[in-house]
């Protein structure tokens, strides 16, 4: 009977234990009941996704209402994986965020914490799951004001005014949105996706659709952090709690990005917004430009955590640029990056977490010799780093094999070799964390920094060394980025 | 008490009635325009005048900040546990129309539950962020 | 349909256009949330128009009334009204946190003292 109420449980779950989690008073006890939600949520999306590999899609109508009327839950391999991906980010983070917690965050806040974190995760994983436009609006905003609540509880005040910035780009993304949806509803009738996707090629050539398919790109491009819209990521990332910086590069982008390929591919259709629309050209330009001028500020960065978020808008870049090409390889190289950069970016980031427990500090300078007193959690920092640039073995070079692969596949060979250029300048900022941290000479020797406790350790590995093994056995992965990149360009793969 | 004696006089006679009306929007809410958000906020419009006239310290005796965030919790758990028990009866979440013996009287329970939850949770939300903002600086 | 014909959506760009104004030039931070509200206000607005037809009536069943018109849109912006007051109050709640961390609600005055660090 479980298995039949899947879809609805995925969301449910998290969302009711929020409410739970603020009743229970406890900090410990939210840690603990929040991490059992996270590990739940993460068996769940495991279940959906052999579900819908063995049996195809899965359709859920809320409240028993059956399709174009009611709210229908769809599941299908991109939502599956995007729903994988972000569970399983939680179920590793919530274990992680204990000792992280404890530390940053005043004892009388963590309960809301906790609750703020769960309707975080509700929100994502009902925009993965969703099949209705308008739902996907709702389910973006649960989520985007809870980030807002988390990132504002940084410790340094520029949190605040980093939240602030967010949240009036960030709502200014979502009206864009609802303006969208609303512009799509005035002409079908309809806001269920499939049923809009079915409905609009009568009506795809009034100015309205295009007025729409505007505000809806530009809408998703803001969420999603694609330059030049990125201004809010940086500060973001860099002033809130390591937990939630985890949580956020490792999903954030990613969900909005796949709501964006909801919109453009299931509902417009490829046809309609790479060929009526000039969709491909921008995203080209935007994806190139923002994965050079991202990772250029990245190298003159002096916060670790900056550069990081820096690097994170020029790895958006690639996963843009895939989806440009409008192919099945190019599109599947965006929905695999999507994958493996929430896993190279949540283990950087749990590392950079647990440096800044042992150390309080985030600048470069401050970590110099770093690597000899926390070997395990500098170790990880450098696979995780390996995995950004794209070597061989990690996951981040299966990334940029597919992405070449595409670009040389249309006989684009000069993207294919500024892909490789924008990979030498990941090896450039990479370097200079490397390099503070094993080559320098430590300011201060006496300093008693001792390698971090086990409970971070144990998470970030598990990223690490999720990296190393999605980087040899890409069987699943591109398997399923494959399958869902057929399935949104209508071809069969 | 011989600031505002008007004001605080007319309230008097006007907070009992408001939170009559906010219950009339509440419970006829499945037969006219109302529901629970309308009617959680009228709820709490009746609280917030209060606060204004009386203080805040008055008003917060009565709806202390701790019970306040347990019902607007509970108020969402009203509304799951609503979805989580139609599952549990056999049908999808949220379909009203299992929980009792036919379907229409069904869903006529679960639209009321449903917006008594959500009532709840609006209610308490809102005087949570009033009093929030105006206990900020004593 | 004159030019004025759908003048409902003149309204609605004339609000978005201000709010959207408003929240780009002012660099006081309160005067930029007002600013976002207008700006959905009129998205508000934008949605509620569209569900009105001419000659219809509340969409409640009532004998010799066949014209109603349609409360979906109605009920979506709901939803987005409650967003949007959401949204206000943690924007107003960061700004009253931002005016006791610096002691001011301007932009420019937070980034001076921000770069003096």
């Amino acid at each position: 009977m479980i298995r039949q109420h899947l879809p609805a449980l995925q969301v449910i779950l998290p969302l009711l234990a929020a409410p739970t989690c603020l009743l229970l008073r406890r900090a410990g006890l939210a840690w603990l009941f929040a991490t059992v939600v996270g590990f739940a949520t993460f068996a769940i999306a495991i279940l959906l996704l052999r579900q819908v590999l063995s049996q195809g899609d899965i359709a859920y109508a809320m409240g028993g209402w059956s399709a174009p009327w009611g709210i229908q839950y769809y599941v299908d391999p991109v939502s599956a994986l995007v729903l994988l991906i972000v569970s399983g980010i939680s179920a590793v983070v919530l274990p992680y965020a204990a000792r992280s917690v404890a530390q940053e965050i005043p004892s009388e806040r963590r309960c809301v914490f906790y609750t703020l974190f769960l309707l975080c995760l509700a929100g994502m994983l009902g925009i993965a799951i969703t099949g209705d436009a308008f739902n996907l609006f709702v389910f973006l905003e649960i989520s985007s004001l809870s980030s807002y609540a988390l990132i504002s509880m940084g410790q340094d005040r520029r949190a605040l005014t980093s939240s602030y910035q967010y949240l009036i780009m960030g709502t200014i993304g979502a009206t864009f949105i609802l303006i969208g949806v609303g512009l799509l509803y005035v002409m079908t009738g309809t806001l269920n996706m499939q049923d809009l996707a079915q409905r609009l090629p009568a009506v795809a050539t009034t100015r309205t659709i295009h007025t729409a398919f505007a505000f809806l790109v530009v809408g998703l491009s803001l969420k999603l952090a694609l330059f030049p819209l990125h201004l809010w990521l940086p500060n973001a990332y860099t002033f809130a709690p390591s937990v939630v910086t985890t949580f956020l590069a490792a999903t954030a982008t990613k969900v909005a990005l796949y709501a964006l390929l909801r919109f453009v591919f299931t509902i417009f259709g490829a046809e309609y917004a790479f060929n009526t629309m000039p969709l491909g050209p921008t995203l080209l330009l935007l994806a190139l430009l923002g994965l050079f001028v991202a990772s250029a500020v990245a190298i003159f960065q002096e916060n670790i955590k900056r550069i990081l978020a820096y690097s994170s808008v020029a790895q958006i870049g690639y996963m843009i640029l895939g989806i440009s090409f409008a192919t099945v390889t190019g599109v599947s190289a965006g929905i695999l990056h999507l994958f493996n950069h929430a896993l190279m970016k949540g283990a950087l980031f749990m590392a950079v977490g647990a440096i800044f427990l042992r150390t309080g500090s985030m600048q470069l300078q401050h970590l110099a010799g770093i690597g000899r007193r926390m070997p395990w959690t500098m170790a990880a920092v450098v696979i995780g780093g390996l995995s950004l640039i794209g070597v061989p073995l990690t996951v981040g070079f299966i990334s940029k094999w597919y992405l070449i692969q595409a670009a040389l596949e249309r006989g684009w060979w000069p993207v294919a070799v500024l892909v490789l250029i924008g990979s030498l300048l990941a090896l450039v900022y990479v370097w200079r964390i490397l390099e503070a941290a094993y080559f320098d000479a430590p300011a201060k020797p006496d300093a008693h920094i001792k390698e971090a406790p086990l409970s971070l350790l144990i998470p970030t590995w598990a990223l690490v060394l999720a990296n190393i093994y999605f980087g040899i056995d890409t069987s699943l992965t591109v398997g399923v980025a494959r399958q869902a990149a057929g399935l949104l360009l209508g071809v069969q793969p | 008490m011989g600031k505002h004696l008007v004001l605080r006089l007319v309230a008097k006679i006007f907070i009992p009635l408001i939170l009559l009306f906010a219950l009339y929007v509440q419970f006829h809410g499945d037969y006219g325009p109302g529901g629970g958000f309308q009617a959680g906020v009228i709820f709490a419009a009746a609280f917030i005048l209060y606060a204004l006239l009386f203080g805040l310290d008055h008003a917060r005796t009565v709806m202390p900040p701790a019970l306040l965030q347990t019902v607007a919790a509970l108020g969402v758990l009203l509304y799951g546990g609503v979805g989580v028990a139609s599952m549990l009866l056999g049908g999808n979440y949220l379909d009203y129309s299992v929980l009792a013996e036919d379907p229409v009287h069904g869903q006529h329970l679960g639209i009321l539950l449903i917006e008594l939850g959500v009532g709840l949770t609006v209610a308490s939300v809102m005087m949570v962020i009033f009093f929030t903002f105006t206990g900020r600086r004593g | 349909m004159g030019i004025l014909g759908h003048y409902n959506y003149w309204i609605v760009i004339f609000l978005m256009m201000v709010g959207f104004y408003i929240v780009i030039s002012h660099g006081n931070l309160v005067k930029k949330i007002v600013g976002l509200n207008i700006f959905q206000a009129s998205v508000f607005i934008l949605y509620i128009s569209m569900g009105k037809i001419h000659g219809g009536t509340a969409p409640i069943v009532a004998e010799g009334v066949s014209r109603y018109s349609n409360p979906l849109p109605h009920v979506l912006i709901l939803t987005a009204i409650v967003v949007g007051v959401a949204t206000t109050a943690l924007g107003l709640a960061l700004v009253v946190r931002i005016n006791e961390a610096y002691g001011t609600v301007e932009e420019d005055e937070i980034h001076a003292k921000d770069s003096s660090l």
